[in-house]
């Protein structure tokens, strides 16, 4: 029964990527800037056009133009992008790491946050502490990620400048990397002094793309928490005379994860879609800023090649959260 | 009961607080011409970068003090705020027909119209919002109703998901039943039965997705593919704040308190409208 939820998962999934890859193709086939004559000096010739239009496949149909496209990638190549006249698969690969990176960070962080405060309301439950974060979390909630990262670069880049408002990692620094996942290399070759160099640079943006979520779980786990706490066995353990804190971490946490690792699922998907701003704002070297970047030169082949990959990531993470939640709910393993 | 009380009293507070900000803000965009005290678009390298009026160094008539071009920064505000103003109303009313038209369908009827349009939501839920939306634009060009066409063409999902749920549920209750048993319509008991108890959520939901498309707005703004560059807009000031943010941090802080007010006010205002539609709630 798993095996068959996981199949109807996996077509309905390669369904939502071909949609995703007909729209997109379609949206950026209806602009009306041509991306030839930008590549081109003025004084070029019609003919010059036109060849360069054969070589990118622009001067075919729209559907001629779409399967080619598709045959190449499924075959694993993207065609060459236009502006950076490099392999958009290269590109991409280059690039996903850093935002990768900078997400599971942010995710982290939003679990850590959002865990601790809603065990501390739900301890704490009917009092001014819990009032208290509900306001925060309230607040965390209705601001964007985007003003979050404003307001960051306000208060620890200008007002207390203590960590680095822009890039990835200091410039200066030799980076001795063989792979584009800098932090997780840093970590396992012991440079220390560089992992602190990436996190000093991530903080920010990925505390600004954490807050919402961080505080969505708090909410979900707080709530969940509460109803559990007044289930009887939560009140044997209680009378076997374990403290409120072991109540809550030894009991009553196992099972009221449940609802909210299926929401951070999706809010996984907003937190990653959120990087697009985030790193232009704090102009770390990510997908989402090549991404727009991409929009603004018009380079029609690295924008098809970035949105396909993002949609990659949320249907994937859409079906391991899926997946993992038939694993852990007994009523489905069972079933 | 006192708890109950308490929070309602919270509510009532919550509603007034932030429909009176909007009031303010939105007052303010109507008579622009008439409440700001300069010219938005006029510079003077004579003005450029004064600080607001508490600190040393400040102009009378300039309050929040000039950008680097010596524009008032208040005025520009001012006249910011009726781009905002019209790309919530206008997006979030367009997000809201489509979505929620869709929404009904799709969790009324069910069956086949259901499946078309979940899978196209799916197909939409795949998209970073924010970088299709900066594609959108790009596409149709930079200008007012590409931001509004914009923001509608990615946030109807929002409605419909929920719409679609609500009405799901709504349709299997007693009355609707009842309705078909009196000899009612299909259509007719979607329109005079269903919808008018899905009400309350279409209205939070139109009042939250108004304070995204202020949003949205600024976010577009901010890469410099919203309104053209002249018109001043939040977004815009905010991304020249954010390049003198050393020189001059009230052209970052001020436009950021504001929209954050804004944004704050719309989500909780539409969730004070609920809770006083809502016949459960209240």
């Amino acid at each position: 029964m798993l095996l068959q939820r996981f199949l109807i998962r996996l077509l309905t999934m390669a369904i939502t990527l071909f949609g995703v890859a007909v729209v997109v193709f379609v949206v950026i086939r209806v602009a009306p800037g041509d991306p030839i004559a930008m590549m081109l000096p003025p004084g070029a010739t019609d003919a010059d056009i036109a060849r360069l239009r054969a070589l990118y496949g622009l001067d075919k149909t729209i559907v001629q133009q779409f399967f080619i496209w598709l045959a190449g990638v499924v075959r694993g190549d993207f065609g060459t992008s236009i502006s950076l006249r490099q392999d958009v698969l290269g590109l991409v690969v280059n690039r996903l790491p850093a935002t990768l990176e900078l997400a599971i960070v942010a995710l982290l962080m939003a679990l850590a946050i959002g865990g601790t405060t809603a065990i501390l309301g739900a301890r704490e439950r009917g009092t001014a502490v819990e009032a208290g974060i509900d306001i925060a979390s309230g607040a965390a909630l209705s601001i964007p990620d985007f003003l979050w990262g404003l307001v960051l670069i306000l208060l620890f880049g200008v007002l207390v400048p203590v960590f680095d408002i822009s890039g990835r990692v200091s410039p200066q620094l030799n980076l001795p990397f063989v792979t584009q996942f800098y932090l997780f290399e840093s970590i396992v070759r012991l440079r220390f002094d560089l992992t602190k160099d990436l996190l000093a640079h991530m903080l920010m943006p990925a505390v600004a793309l954490a807050l919402p979520l961080a505080a969505i779980i708090s909410q979900l786990l707080k709530q969940s928490l509460k109803e559990v706490l007044d289930l009887d066995y939560v009140v044997l353990a209680r009378v076997k005379g374990f403290s409120e804190t072991q109540v809550i971490l030894r009991e009553a946490l196992k099972n009221a994860a449940l609802p909210t690792l299926t929401l951070v699922g999706v809010q996984f998907t907003f937190l990653i879609g959120g990087t697009v701003i985030v790193e232009r704002l704090f102009s770390y070297e990510g997908l989402g800023n090549m991404a727009i970047d991409a929009v603004i030169n018009r380079d029609l082949p690295l924008i098809q090649g970035i949105v396909l990959v993002f949609a990659l990531l949320f249907v994937l993470i859409n079906l391991s959260v899926d997946m993992m939640y038939a694993l852990l709910n007994p009523r489905l393993r069972h079933g | 009961m006192d708890e109950a009380r308490i929070s309602r009293h919270g509510s009532r507070a919550r509603l007034w607080l932030a429909g009176g900000w909007l009031l303010i803000a939105l007052l303010a965009a109507i008579f622009a011409p008439l409440v700001a005290p300069q010219d938005p678009l006029a510079q003077d390298l004579m003005l450029e970068r004064l600080p607001p009026f508490w600190l040393s160094g400040a102009e009378p008539g300039y309050w929040l003090g000039t950008d680097s071009l010596g524009r008032d920064l208040l005025s520009r505000l001012i006249f910011g705020a009726r781009i905002a103003f019209i790309v919530a109303f206008a997006a979030a009313l367009a997000a809201c027909l489509v979505g929620s038209t869709l929404g009904l369908i799709a969790g009324y009827f069910g069956g086949f119209a259901d499946r078309i349009i979940s899978r196209i939501v799916d197909v939409w839920m795949a998209f970073p919002p924010v970088l299709f939306a900066i594609l959108l634009v790009a596409v149709l060009g930079t200008g007012l109703s590409s931001v509004i066409i914009a923001i509608a063409v990615i946030d109807w999902t929002r409605f419909c998901r929920v719409i679609r749920a609500e009405t799901m549920g709504q349709s299997r209750m007693d009355y609707v039943e009842n309705a078909r048993i009196a000899g009612y319509g299909r259509i007719g008991i979607m329109l005079r039965e269903v919808l008018p108890n899905v009400v309350p959520s279409i209205v939070a939901l139109l009042s939250l997705e108004m304070g995204i498309a202020v949003i949205v707005e600024a976010i577009l703004s901010f890469v410099n593919l919203s309104i053209s560059t002249d018109d001043p807009t939040w977004g815009g000031i905010i991304a020249e704040g954010r390049l003198s943010i050393h020189q001059a941090w009230w052209v970052l802080v001020f436009p950021l308190v504001t929209l954050i007010l804004t944004v704050l006010s719309f989500s909780q205002f539409g969730e004070g409208l609920r809770a006083r539609f809502d016949p459960v709630l209240r």
